[in-house]
């Protein structure tokens, strides 16, 4: 390890804040808790920030005229505010979801749904002769909603594929965005390869042929500083639970004459601005794209997370992951028959390490690990199409966050060798 | 450490060097099963002799990528079922899979199960049960096929 690693990461005292970390495992084996790309463990403030709600102002949003109901709708619209500036984005185009899925299902449907929206929409409909661009490298949630609007409306789907060592092959650039196509679909941060892929250049080429862009961001607002005013896209998705937050809140941002012309996916209460027998009119947004009544605890769980994350910095949240990325790329670069699937340097790559070991499925080695206390994932990580690419069933994936230490990515180094020695293949 | 519970060497010995494995025919019934959580996928093949549940299964042959779970899993079960009719072999599948949601609480019955018995300790990971029946759940398919039940 180098000084300059040292300098980089942060106190480990701010595991302290982090309940979850402080239990054993497995025999009473510390933690080693390697699974944050699934979901992150979450520090007391959030769970003390959802349960202040509950206990103090808990009543629904932006309907009642009480006065829980008009501190229930200032703290939820507080939180809007809050999650709003940690992305550099204005309160109203920020729409909670359940999560990134629902974030990105919401677009593909609005798209679907303005054929039928008037005049407004026509710029989101899609049709036979239209195409909409992906990666092979999108987490299931980024690809599965664009092949079903396709299948749903006649449009085709591309994509750009992988090359052997974990980046977009962008060779055809210029064919496969083109200007039959609509909308640019892709990851800002790879769940299992690591890459980031070059948003700008991808981008520039969008907005030259009027095609509109939305990043898949679960993997990239938790573990970099983003800001959407210096991303040209169009929209944006996450969820809280990845980036210390409770489960069930997500957030779409959209620009906000794009949200304003966009038809609505879900529909019911609160969306509505009129509603007789005959037909309704609905709210602007981001009201128009959040029916029912939300998940207000939840909102404010997730501004108390951005709030920590703030606090710590997401550069340097950002840095001591990189130094992680680096230090396991190291360790396990060096065990005989391990195999990284992905970037090999920390060059525009985030904190998810995949691999193989030679003869050893990763199902198995996941378990020597969980005996051993260490959370990894196992399996194809919901981007199935990535483990085709490369030729193998799937791959054991550590990712990292703000609490995770050198020492967590020696314990995976050691386990990984520990599986090899159980299964006599090394 | 509890790992030796799970990967007997039983388990170790079929994963290593799996029985009847490969593809062949002829067969009367074929079933492709994935176990989307991990992506683990088996094809297989049943040839039976006879008709209905007195049929007798005369070759069970499979292809499998997976876990050592689910390849030791295939090859315990084509060992235990060839040469059974399918109404015994469809006891052995039922007992498997109690063993299977028993988390560890029942005592396997050796004379039935045999090799498998071995697969006891993986009824403690809920996470792995899956893997030991995906094989179990294609020669199910499979053989409902070959008697003409489902397609």
């Amino acid at each position: 390890m180098s000084l300059g690693e040292r300098t980089v990461l942060l106190p480990e005292e701010l595991r302290k804040d982090f309940p979850l970390l402080q239990r054993t495992v497995r025999g009473g084996r510390d933690l080693v808790y390697l699974d944050s790309g699934a979901t992150s463990q979450k520090p007391l403030r959030v769970l003390d920030a959802e349960r202040a709600f509950y206990e103090r102002h808990n009543a629904a949003p932006h309907r009642g005229a009480h006065l829980l109901a008009e501190e229930a709708t200032s703290e939820y619209e507080a939180a809007r505010a809050t999650i709003a500036s940690f992305i550099g984005a204005v309160p109203g185009e920020i729409v909670f979801t359940k999560n990134t899925t629902e974030g990105i299902n919401l677009v593909a449907y609005a798209m679907s749904n303005a054929a039928t929206a008037g005049p407004e929409s026509e710029r989101f409909t899609v049709g036979p002769g239209d195409e909409i661009v992906v990666t092979e490298m999108e987490h299931h949630a980024n690809l599965v909603p664009w092949q079903e609007l396709c299948r749903r409306t006649g449009a085709t789907l591309r994509w750009f594929g992988i090359t052997d060592d974990g980046r977009l092959d962008l060779a055809e650039l210029d064919s496969i965005i083109n200007e039959r196509t609509r909308l640019v679909a892709l990851t800002h941060q790879s769940n299992v390869l690591g890459t980031v892929p070059p948003i700008d250049l991808i981008g520039a080429r969008a907005r030259a042929v009027g095609a509109l862009v939305l990043l898949d961001a679960a993997q990239s607002v938790p573990h970099q500083p983003v800001d959407v005013t210096r991303l040209d896209v169009d929209f944006l998705a996450f969820s809280g639970h990845k980036m210390l937050g409770p489960t069930g809140i997500g957030v779409l941002w959209g620009r906000r004459e794009l949200l304003e012309a966009m038809p609505p996916f879900l529909t019911g209460g609160s969306m509505i601005e009129v509603v007789r027998m005959e037909g309704t009119t609905f709210m602007p947004p981001p009201q128009r794209f959040e029916a029912g009544v939300p998940m207000t605890a939840q909102a404010i769980g997730l501004a108390a997370a951005c709030d920590y994350l703030s606090e710590v910095g997401m550069d340097r949240v950002h840095a001591h992951e990189e130094a992680l990325v680096a230090h396991s790329l190291e360790r396990l670069g060096e065990i005989p028959g391990v195999r990284v699937i992905g970037p090999l340097s920390t060059d525009a790559r985030g904190g998810a390490v995949s691999f193989t070991v030679e003869d050893i499925h990763p199902h198995d080695v996941g378990q020597v690990l969980d005996e051993l206390g260490i959370a990894v994932r196992v399996g194809h990580h919901c981007a199935w199409p990535i483990c085709r690419r490369f030729g193998i069933p799937a791959t054991t994936r550590a990712t990292f966050y703000l609490y995770n230490t050198l020492a967590d990515v020696d314990a995976l180094a050691d386990g990984v060798r520990q599986a090899q020695k159980f299964f006599g293949t090394h | 450490m509890q790992l030796e519970a799970m990967y007997q060497e039983v388990i170790l010995d079929h994963y290593r060097n799996p029985r009847n494995k490969g593809l062949r025919e002829p067969y009367g019934g074929e079933a492709h099963h994935v176990n989307p959580t991990c992506g683990d996928e088996v094809t297989l093949r049943v040839r039976l002799e006879g008709e209905g549940q007195d049929a007798r299964v005369a070759d069970v042959s499979y292809d499998a990528m997976g876990c050592s779970i689910s390849q030791a899993s295939a090859s315990v079960m084509s060992e235990l079922i060839i040469g059974s009719s399918v109404k015994e072999a469809m006891a052995v599948g039922d007992a498997f899979l109690a063993l299977m949601q028993s988390r560890g609480q029942s005592e396997p019955d050796e004379d039935v199960l045999e090799d498998a018995v071995a697969f006891a300790g993986v009824s403690q990971y809920p996470a792995r049960i899956k893997c030991a029946l995906l094989a179990w759940m294609a020669w199910k398919d499979a053989t409902a096929r070959a008697l003409g039940e489902a397609s």
